[in-house]
Parts: structure tokens; sequence; C-alpha cells
């Protein structure tokens, strides 16, 4: 069996003045996993991602990381370093006035030199084929062009797991096909929330769901409906 | 929209180095608030008129940007010409109009045009993310630098939520009339941009730890060295010793 990354149990959450948000969630992550994660709006998706990375404090329930019981801020520093969170919301990523200073800032803060932060930087840019979108602006890009900016910021800190947080929203079909190839082309453990069937099943290999504040497991999903509009959709054809 | 309209030009002295434009700016700013000498300021003009004109700046925004210190001004001769004493130049009834008031009034307005537009042309021609890399290579307080690159980001940000709402009142009809339902909803407005504000920065704050932030910003602007920063530098001594002559030696 794979290493476990992490391992949640007994997690229980509510915001301040608030119900219950997670309530006795357990969920764990093994090297190699692809995990999608489906559920309805305020189900405690994007809560459970901000209980991983240590943003949030759970009330209860142990978060344990890379063999290790995570309470005190302290643990989550190697933690962050070693998974990256995509936001739900690209303007909250993205903070330096121009995209390779944004890029950069994750590898300096690793200890890395200004000039391999710099390639790191380039070289993931390139990789998402941002290539010229070096000195852009950050606050006047396309909402799309925040996301795919937002995701090199992540993957130039070269983590091992990646928590994304609706990363096809917002994308048109052909740069969404993209950060399909993107994901499948990385050898990295994943989950990844979404709301759109055709984009987990071309990426996730397990799909899971929440309830009532916990992961269902026993019933993982199985995709065979879906509903789509599209060119030529009255015509037969075939989605691979 | 907030715009930085002087920084988007590319005249040269855009590709000055910064650190020098900062450094000579604030050097000009010491020796035209000590100067006195009606030659010297006057020169000081003229040098600031013609980076002005160096920097390509759009003349009707470097008005536009005048205005508030214009108004200024015009407060100042409306009060200081009688109210300082010295020898009478014209009486007005009795309202004594004095040499040395409209002399202070000549040499203030003259400095502050000065000064303001050698600024825009050599500070307001760089972006404010540049300006607080300067400040940062010029050994400034970091925390100060950081104040400056986190407030230009944000302004952005919060002048697009603020943006946003009104659009939302706007596309329900909503008309500003003097009545409590116009105030309320202002002060709805002012309200929920204050909290999406102080939200916003907590959440950024959040995406700073998850990227290792430590507190110290690390600059990733190189200067290269040039033969024109030189040139400028050389330019800049002589005008400006120029100007102390003027003032000093007479
Ligand atoms: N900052 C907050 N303060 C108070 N309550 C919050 C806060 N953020 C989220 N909530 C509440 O917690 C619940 C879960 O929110 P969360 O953002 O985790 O949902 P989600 O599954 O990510 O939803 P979505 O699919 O819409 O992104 C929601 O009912 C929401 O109202
Ligand atoms: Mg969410």
């Amino acid at each position: 069996m794979s290493p476990v990354i992490f391992n949640l149990s007994k997690i229980r959450y509510g915001y301040p003045g608030g119900p219950l948000v997670l309530n006795d969630l357990d969920f764990h992550l093994h090297a190699g996993d692809r995990i999608g994660l489906v559920a309805p709006n305020g189900s405690g998706k994007t809560t459970l991602f901000h209980i991983i990375m240590g943003l949030i404090k759970p009330l209860s329930g142990t978060v344990e990381a890379f063999g290790e019981v995570r309470e005190a801020e302290a643990d989550f520093v190697e933690v962050r370093r070693r998974i990256g969170l995509l936001f739900q919301d690209a303007d909250d990523q993205l903070f330096s006035p121009t995209v390779l200073e944004d890029v950069a800032f994750g590898p300096l803060n690793l200890g890395k030199s200004r000039d391999e932060a710099v390639a790191v930087a380039r070289k993931t840019l390139d990789f998402l084929g941002l290539n010229g979108f070096e000195d852009r602006v950050t606050y006047k890009l396309s909402g799309g062009e925040k996301r795919l900016v937002s995701l090199a910021t992540v993957l130039a800190m070269e983590p091992e797991v990646l928590l994304l947080d609706e990363p096809s929203t917002g994308l048109d079909s052909s740069t969404k096909d993209k950060l399909i190839d993107i994901l499948n082309g990385l050898a990295l453990s994943f989950v990844l929330i979404s709301h759109e069937f055709d984009f987990l099943s071309k990426t996730a290999g397990h799909i899971y769901t929440m309830d009532d504040g916990r992961i269902r497991f026993d019933q993982e999903l199985h995709i065979h409906t879906h509903e789509h509009a599209h060119l030529m959709g009255r015509q037969p054809h075939r989605h691979v | 929209m907030i715009t930085e309209s002087f920084a988007e030009g590319n005249s040269w002295i855009h590709g000055i180095d910064p650190r020098l434009r900062v450094l000579w700016a604030s050097v000009f700013a010491v020796v035209v608030a000590v100067s006195y000498a009606f030659s010297a300021l006057f020169i000081a003009l003229s040098l600031s008129l013609i980076m002005a004109l160096s920097a390509r700046l759009d003349f009707q925004a470097v008005v536009r940007r005048l205005l508030a210190p214009v108004i200024f001004l015009i407060l100042l001769w409306a009060v200081l010409p009688w109210s300082y004493e010295g020898d009478a130049l014209t009486a007005w009834g009795p309202v004594i109009i004095t040499r040395q008031g409209v002399t202070l009034c000549a040499q203030i307005t003259l400095k502050t045009v000065s000064l303001m537009v050698a600024f825009m042309a050599l500070v307001a021609t760089m972006t404010v993310d540049t300006l607080g890399h300067t400040l940062n290579r010029l050994r400034l307080p970091d925390k100060m630098v950081h104040m400056i690159l986190i407030t230009y980001r944000y302004l952005f940000v919060i002048e697009q939520e603020y943006q946003r709402l009104v659009r939302a009142m706007k596309i329900r009809n909503f008309q500003p009339k003097t009545n409590l339902h116009s105030y309320r909803t202002y002060a709805y407005l002012v309200g929920m941009l204050f909290v999406r504000a102080s939200e916003r920065a907590r959440r950024v704050h959040c995406a700073m730890i998850c990227r290792g932030f430590n507190g110290r910003f690390v600059s990733l602007r190189v200067f290269p060295p040039q033969s024109r920063n030189y040139l400028f530098s050389l330019v800049f001594t002589l005008f400006l010793a120029l100007l102390v002559t003027l003032e000093w030696v007479k």
C-alpha cells in the first residue's frame, strides 16, 4: 500500500455562530490517489481544504499529514510546502503586481535564489502555455487567465499533492481540455473539487461526494448520464 | 477606473533607472525648497518643464493633476499679499498690498509648480510597484514597502468590488435621490465595501502563508546599468550646481 499523505479523523467544524459544516468527517489520501469531489454548494468542500492546509482549525478531531499529527501553526509550515492549494477565487491567490513576481513568490519563500526562482517561474509558465505572460499585470488578466496563472503559482512550489478548488470554472472548452492534459501529465496526487462530471471523469480516479458534513466513500458515484449543449448535439456522437 | 496614465509611456525618462529618478527627484526637492532667488526658481521651473516634455506627458493630464495645488495657491494669493508685513506696493483703499507678501507668494507658486511637475516627470512615470521595489532597494523599511505594494494591488480589487456593487445597484434601477432609501443604500454600499475588503485581506493572507510567506518580500527586479543613467545624473548635477550657484553665490 502506498504511503498515506494525510489522514483526517473525526473532524468537526462550524463557522462561528453557524451550524456544523463538517461533522465527524473522516478522509484520507494515499500517494498516487486522484480523487474528485462533487457535492452541492455550501456542503463544506472549501472548508475541508482549508482544514487540511491549517488555515482554519477544527473544533475537534485530528489532522495527520506526512506521518505526523499537525496541530500548531508551526506544524503546518511543512504541510503547506508539500501540499499546494488552488483557491476557489483566483483574486485571493494573486497578489503581486505582475505575473512573474507572483509565480516566483513561492519559490523565493522556499529559499531559492532570485535567479532560480525566476527560472522555476518561467519554466512553470511555459509548461502551462503561458509564455509571454511574465510582465502582465495580475489584476488586468481575464478570469480564465487568472485561473491558469493561479495554478502556475501553486505548481511553481513543486508540491507533492494538489488540492484544486474548482479549477475548471470559467474556462472555455479548449482551455479545459488543456487543463485535463496538464493534470493527467503530472505525476501528482490530487483532490479536485468540480461540479462538472465531464471534467471529473477525465481526470479523477475516484469520485466521492459529501453529505451531512461527511465524505461518502461507500457509494462512489458512477457516471452514466450527462446533459450538455454543443454544436451538432442532435447528431449521434460519442465522448472519449 | 484607477489608472497610472503617466507610467505607460516609453520615453527615455521611463528608461532611466528608477532608483536614480527617485534619488534625483528628492535632491531636486530639497534644493528647490531652500531656494528663494528668482533666477534659481525660474531655472528649476524650466528644468521641470523640460523633463515633463522629455517624458512626453499628456499636457491635459498634467494640468488636471495641478488643479489641487493650484486651488491651494489661489488661497495663498488671496490672503498673503495683504496680511504679510512689509513695504507697501500698492494700496486698495484700506488694504495694503506688501512687496514681501507678493514675492513670497510668487516664490511658493514657482516652487510648488516646479516640484509637482518634476515629480510627475520622474516619479509618476513608474508604476507604483516599481516605486515600491525601488524604495526597497534604497533601503526603506520593509514594512513600509509592503504597505505600498499591497495597498496598491488591493486598491484595484476594492475598486472592482465597488464597481461591482454599483453595477448591482444600477441594474436594479437604483437612482440616487435625497431620500432615506438612497442614504440607506449608500450606507450599505460603504459598509459592504469595508466588510468585503477585510474578508479579502484575510483570504489573501491565507494565500500568502500557503505559499510559505514568512514576513519578507523579496524583490525580483534588477535595473541593468546603462550609459544614459550616467548621462542623466551628469546633466542633473550640472543643473543643480547652476541652481545652487544662482541661489548662494550672488
Ligand atoms: N467565512 C465564512 N464565515 C461563515 N460561514 C461560512 C464562511 N465560509 C463558508 N461558510 C459557510 O459554511 C458552509 C460551507 O461553505 P464552503 O465554502 O465550505 O462550501 P463549498 O462546498 O465550498 O460550496 P461551493 O460549492 O459553493 O464552493 C456554507 O454554508 C457557508 O455558508
Ligand atoms: Mg467552495
